[in-house]
C-alpha cells in the first residue's frame, strides 16, 4: 500500500516539474514569437523599447561575454594549472585557494555587482562601462572555470605524467601536448556552465555597465545587456511585456545555441583527437 | 577574493563606524540617508523577508527535488529519465529574470484574483521554489548515484518493495549529499536577486502573512544602489556584506556535511 501511495506520489512531482517548466517556456514562447523577426534582431529600439528591435543590446551582449572570457579564461587555465599541477592537495596555500573559490562561486551575483561598481567604475576610473561589466562578470565566472578545469587536470592518470617524464619531456612539453588536451572537457564544461551564467546575468551587471539603450560604439561606452533589457521594459515601461518575453525568448535561444554548439565542438574534437592519435 | 572582501569591508567602515552594529537591527525602520545622523537603518525587515522567502522556498522544493532524483533512479523507464534529467539541466540554465519576468506577467496576477495585491511572499516563495529545485534535484541525482550498488541489491534480496528499499536504504546512504543539495540551494535562494525584485513587491517591513510585500536585502541594493551616497551607499555595502558572510556560513556547513563530519 504504502508503495503504491510512493510511487504515485513520486510520478505526480514528476508530472508536476514538468509542467510548471511547459507553462514556463510555453507562456514566455505564446507571448515572444509574434514579435519575433528579423528585424527585431536587426533594429535599435524605438519609444523606450516598446517598439523597435534588441540590436544593440545583442552587440553589448557579445561585447560583454568577450570581455569576459577574452580575461576569464588565459588567468582560469593558469590558475587551475598551479592548482592541479604545481601544489599537492595537502598544500596548505592551495587548499585555502580552493576554499576560497569555493565560496565565491556561492556569493550573490548582487555583491559582486557592488565590488564592481566599487573597484572598477569607481577605484580603476572605469565608469559605468562595457569594460567594467565584463571584468565584474569575469570575477564571478572565475571560480566555476577554474574548479571544473582542475577537475579535467586532475582526472589524468599520474602512469601518463610519469611516462611522460621517462620520455624526457620538459614540463611545458607535457604541459602542452598531454595535459591541456586531456583536460579539455573540464575546461569546456566549465567554459559553457560560465557563458551560460554570464548571458543570464543581470544583478551584477546594472551598476558596472549602465543602462543605456544606444549602440555601444567603444568598450568604454556603457552599454545594456539582454537580460538588463528585459528587466527594464517589464518593470520601468508599461507595455513593454511583448518586447519583453519576445527579448526572453532570444535570450533562451541564445543559451541553448550555446550549449549545443559546445556539445557539438567537444564532439568534433573528440573525434579529430582520436583519428591523430 | 581577498580583493573583494577588502573592497566590501572598506565601503561598509563609514557606516559601520558612525552608524554601529546595533542600530542595523534596532533602529525603528529603514529610512537611510546620506548622513548617519538623520537616517535610520534597520535591515531587520530586510532580513526577514530574504531568510522567510528562503525558508519557505527550499522547504517547498525540496521534497519535490528529492521526489524527481527518485523518479529519475528508481520510477522512470530509462528513455524517460533521461529525457527528465534534460529538462532539469535546461530549467536550471533559465536566466534569473526570465523567471521573474513570467513571475511577474503570470503568477503575480494569479495570486492577485486570489488575494490581492499580488506581488507579495507567496510569490517570491513560489518563484524560488521553481528556481531552486533543479540544483537540489541535481545534486540529489548525483547523491542517489552515488550509493553503492551492493545495497541495492541487498535490498532487493531482502525482498523489500520499492518504496521500502527507498526510504529504508536508499535516502539514509545519500543522507550527506541532499543535505549538500539543499544548502546549496540555500544560498542560491539567497543570493537571487532579479526574480524577487520583480515579484515580491518591495515594501520594507516585516511580513505577517504570505500575502504581504516584502523587501530582500538583495533587492534592496538593487534598488537602492542607484541613487544610494555617503552613508548610505555605505549602509548597503554592509548588507553585501552580511549577505557574504551568510554564504560563507552556508559553504562552510556543507563542506562538514560533505565530509560526513555531521550526522544530518
Amino acid at each position: 500500500m504504502a508503495d503504491r501511495v510512493a510511487t504515485a506520489v513520486v510520478w505526480s512531482t514528476a508530472l508536476l516539474v514538468t509542467g510548471v517548466f511547459v507553462w514556463l517556456l510555453g507562456s514566455v514562447a505564446w507571448a515572444g514569437v509574434g514579435q519575433l523577426s528579423f528585424a527585431f534582431l536587426t533594429e535599435p529600439p524605438r519609444n523606450a523599447g516598446r517598439a523597435g528591435g534588441i540590436a544593440p543590446m545583442l552587440v553589448s551582449t557579445g561585447l560583454l561575454l568577450a570581455v569576459c572570457l577574452g580575461v576569464s579564461l588565459p588567468i582560469g587555465l593558469g590558475a587551475a594549472v598551479l592548482l592541479a599541477e604545481f601544489t599537492s592537495p595537502r598544500n596548505l596555500f592551495g587548499r585555502f585557494v580552493r576554499r576560497s573559490l569555493d565560496v565565491l562561486a556561492g556569493v550573490p551575483s548582487i555583491v559582486f555587482g557592488l565590488f564592481g561598481n566599487a573597484f572598477f567604475c569607481i577605484y580603476l576610473g572605469m565608469g559605468f562601462s562595457i569594460l567594467s561589466g565584463g571584468l565584474t562578470l569575469a570575477c564571478m565566472v572565475l571560480p566555476i572555470l577554474i574548479r571544473s578545469t582542475e577537475a579535467g587536470f586532475r582526472s589524468v592518470p599520474d602512469e601518463d605524467r610519469t611516462a611522460a617524464a621517462a620520455l624526457g619531456l620538459s614540463r611545458t612539453t607535457t604541459l602542452l601536448r598531454l595535459l591541456l588536451p586531456a583536460a579539455m572537457p573540464g575546461l569546456i564544461a566549465g567554459l559553457m556552465l560560465g557563458t551560460g551564467r554570464a548571458v543570464a546575468e543581470t544583478a551584477a551587471l546594472i551598476f558596472t555597465s549602465g543602462y543605456v539603450d544606444r549602440m555601444p560604439s567603444s568598450l568604454m561606452d556603457s552599454g545594456r545587456s539582454l537580460s538588463i533589457h528585459i528587466y527594464d521594459l517589464s518593470m520601468n515601461v508599461a507595455g513593454g511585456d511583448a518586447n519583453a518575453s519576445a527579448t526572453a525568448l532570444v535570450l533562451i535561444l541564445v543559451l541553448l545555441l550555446i550549449n549545443a554548439s559546445t556539445a557539438q565542438i567537444m564532439d568534433g574534437w573528440l573525434r579529430r583527437r582520436l583519428i591523430a592519435i | 577574493m581577498l580583493l573583494i572582501i577588502v573592497f566590501l569591508v572598506l565601503e561598509s567602515i563609514p557606516a559601520l563606524r558612525r552608524v554601529g552594529v546595533a542600530r542595523f537591527f534596532t533602529d525603528d525602520s529603514w529610512h537611510p540617508a546620506t548622513d548617519a545622523s538623520q537616517g535610520e537603518f534597520n535591515v531587520l525587515p530586510m532580513l526577514i523577508g530574504t531568510l522567510s522567502a528562503t525558508a519557505g522556498a527550499v522547504t517547498v522544493a525540496t521534497p519535490l527535488a528529492v521526489c524527481s532524483a527518485l523518479f529519475c533512479h528508481f520510477y522512470a523507464p530509462r528513455r524517460m529519465a533521461h529525457a527528465y534529467r534534460r529538462l532539469i539541466e535546461l530549467l536550471a540554465g533559465i536566466p534569473s529574470v526570465v523567471y521573474g519576468f513570467w513571475g511577474l506577467v503570470v503568477l503575480v496576477p494569479l495570486i492577485a484574483n486570489w488575494h490581492p495585491p499580488g506581488a507579495s511572499l507567496l510569490a517570491g516563495i513560489a518563484i524560488l521554489t521553481v528556481m531552486v529545485l533543479p540544483t537540489i534535484a541535481m545534486m540529489a541525482d548525483a547523491a542517489l548515484a552515488n550509493v553503492p550498488r551492493e545495497y541495492l541489491r541487498a535490498a532487493a534480496a531482502l525482498g523489500l518493495s520499492r518504496w521500502g528499499t527507498v526510504r529504508g536504504v536508499v535516502l539514509p546512504a545519500a543522507r550527506s549529499g541532499l543535505l549538500t543539495g539543499v544548502i546549496l540551494g540555500t544560498g542560491r535562494a539567497i543570493g537571487e536577486t532579479m526574480a524577487i525584485l520583480m515579484v515580491c513587491g518591495n515594501v520594507v517591513k516585516i511580513p505577517h502573512s504570505v500575502f504581504d510585500p516584502v523587501r530582500t536585502l538583495t533587492s534592496n541594493i538593487a534598488l537602492e544602489m542607484a541613487y544610494a551616497m555617503g552613508d548610505h551607499r555605505s549602509a548597503l555595502f554592509v548588507s553585501g556584506l552580511l549577505l557574504m558572510l551568510i554564504i560563507v556560513g552556508l559553504v562552510a556547513a556543507a563542506e562538514l556535511v560533505s565530509k560526513g563530519r555531521v550526522d544530518g
